[in-house]
């Protein structure tokens, strides 16, 4: 990957092997008529993006949100919150009243954080 | 309009009616309920606005109103009256599914704001609503449990993405309803179901318990028949929550008050520079809602909105960003839909892929792309600075209008599949609602009339920030215009 200040290359369009790369940042498995199907897809609407070149933008100061928020504080006071057995007879598997989850050291996934 | 079933939706029932009945005992709660279950049961087999009706609760809530009624209570100002929330409204026990496979079966553990706010208003909850998935979509036809049908031409849609709420609104299944409006979710399908939608202040409204798609965009708001049941239901459910760290510590300003003030004096904006791209039959209808303010004494002003044209990119940036992180949530450990594998991470790749339909992951993918190293500053970067732009040449326009009138949709209800495999296409049904989000201010729809085939058009209304009360006398004046 380029530095996070670099242009896009070409500065007009997604390729297959961005588009890859983004499914797989975002935990998506794509089929090849997938990928095919929605690098078509993202290109349009990428392009379309770029009517914004056409505005001079250096002297414009970003906008998060709409408006001037500080953080909202409040007293560190307990009380309640949602009940946990409610909370955990969502889970799709639960244990000793915590979630529980396969493996996650026994991988040869190349996203698998921990390595070996 | 041959599909048209008008016998259950010539003399809608509204809000304000029903409250007043119920309370003073002329009507029960449960009589009420009882003709809108008539009819979702007579009619919502083909129309799906529904994705769950609530019979057996909603009958002990009306149940328990009336005996509240009977022993000298007063169960509040919406006392007895049938309201539909869209299916992205956390409901405590009750499921919540945003229309997507992810959330099938998943009860949440606490009540929204708004829903708490309803139950303490006496209103009385029938179902929650189809929309599109995670509200991504225009027209209802991205739900994982299939499409609602538009109830005045079942062969079109209801627009999105609370197509759900605002059919189940026309249809009579429902008195009232709310959805969500992230980038016209509200509007677009208030107009092209014939209802009045609002999308109310950024702030207005608490969004606890509302599912996030983009949170510094979504605002939760009401579909009625009339602007009073609109003010009236903004009344309730709004004000500040301390449970929503983005919600404005004041009450919620009184509307209801000005809907009879007339228009005189007022300043009504004509964007010069909107884009184009509205049909003849919608313009039409514009400029008779100009007309009709002028008649009525309000002064016609043009101004220019220059970054307006470009929300469409700004949104579309923003939007997918912000979802992106939002549905990061969604990876099979916690709650929801898991498919098991051999370990966690294929688990969660296993999981998203089967979980998410199609336009959720576009928009997944598209956030994602914005946010990603090497691009954050040419899209995300520069779509936050083309925000602001907006908002500034919104303000511009505020110093010369109270009010500026667009329409709410470019067209009036399309076919499905009308927008076939193009996104963008899509995407286009929100270019005159998306500024708006953007800004964080105040917009709705108001049925102005019919445009082609006889189907409605709603002629949009925008104010500043808190600028609530004028737009809802505005807004009050168009309608009694149509009477």
């Amino acid at each position: 990957m380029s530095s996070p200040n670099t242009p896009p290359p070409g500065g007009s369009t997604i390729g297959a092997d961005e588009v890859a790369h983004v499914a797989r940042l975002a935990r998506l498995d794509l089929t090849a008529d997938e990928l095919a199907r929605t690098t078509a897809q993202l290109a349009g609407i990428v392009a379309h993006f770029h009517d914004i070149d056409a505005l001079d933008l250096a002297a414009v100061e970003p906008m998060t949100q709409p408006y001037p928020l500080v953080n909202v504080l409040r007293d560190d006071v307990v009380r309640p919150c949602v009940d946990r057995d409610e909370v955990l007879a969502n889970a799709p598997l639960a244990d000793d009243r915590r979630f529980a989850v396969p493996p996650i050291l026994d991988s040869d996934d190349p996203d698998a954080s921990v390595s070996r | 309009m041959s599909a048209t079933d008008n016998d259950n939706v010539r003399e809608p029932d509204t809000a304000l009616a029903v409250a007043a009945d119920v309370r003073a005992g002329r009507r029960t709660a449960v009589a009420v309920l009882d003709e809108h279950l008539a009819r979702i049961a007579k009619r919502d087999g083909e129309i799906h606005a529904f994705n769950l009706v609530l019979t057996d609760q909603a009958r002990a809530a009306a149940a328990e109103i009336d005996r509240r009624v009977a022993t000298g209570d007063d169960p509040g100002p919406l006392a007895g009256v049938p309201i539909a929330l869209k299916d992205n409204m956390c409901t405590r026990g009750i499921p919540t599914t945003c229309s997507s496979k992810i959330l099938e079966g998943w009860r949440p553990p606490y009540d929204a704001t708004v829903v708490q706010r309803l139950a303490a208003a006496g209103a009385v909850v029938v179902g929650k609503t189809n929309l599109d998935e995670f509200a991504m979509g225009s027209s209802t036809e991205n739900s994982a449990f299939g499409p609602t049908r538009n109830p005045l031409d079942v062969s079109r849609v209801p627009g999105g993405s609370s197509g759900g709420s605002a059919a189940a609104v026309a249809a009579g299944f429902a008195t009232v309803a709310l959805g969500s409006d992230t980038g016209g979710s509200i509007r677009q399908p208030a107009a092209l179901c014939g209802v009045v939608g609002v999308k109310p202040t950024y702030g207005l409204v608490s969004r606890y318990g509302l599912v996030a798609f983009a949170s510094s965009l979504d605002q939760i708001g009401p579909f009625s028949h009339t602007v009073a049941d609109a003010a009236a239901l903004l009344e309730v459910i709004g004000g500040h929550d301390p449970m929503d760290s983005t919600s404005i510590p004041q009450p919620f300003p009184d509307v209801s008050s000005m809907l009879e003030r007339g228009v005189d004096g007022l300043r009504i904006g004509r964007i010069t520079d909107l884009p184009a791209g509205a049909d003849p039959d919608v313009i039409a209808r514009l400029d008779e809602a100009f007309t009709v303010l002028e008649k009525a004494g309000a002064r016609i002003v043009e101004v220019t909105v220059p970054a307006f044209t470009y929300g469409l990119t700004a949104y579309y940036l923003i939007a997918p960003a912000e979802a992106s992180s939002n549905l990061a949530r969604y990876d099979g450990v916690r709650y929801g839909l898991r498919v098991d594998a051999p370990d966690t991470t294929r688990m969660m790749h296993a999981s998203r892929t089967a979980g998410f339909g199609a336009e959720v992951k576009r928009r997944i993918m598209l956030g994602t792309y914005a946010l990603s190293a090497g691009y954050y500053d040419a899209y995300y970067g520069k779509a936050l600075k083309v925000r602001r732009l907006i908002a500034q040449d919104f303000a511009r326009a505020y110093e010369h209008a109270d009010v500026l009138l667009t329409p709410a949709s470019p067209s009036v209800a399309f076919a499905f599949g009308a927008k076939g495999d193009n996104p963008l296409a899509m995407y286009l049904c929100d270019v005159y609602t998306i500024p708006t989000n953007l800004a964080g201010h105040p917009g709705m729809s108001v049925p102005f009339g019919s445009g082609a085939d006889g189907l409605p058009v709603g002629v949009q209304l925008l104010a500043p920030a808190l600028g609530e009360p004028v737009m809802f006398q505005v807004a009050a004046e168009l309608e009694r215009s149509r009477r």
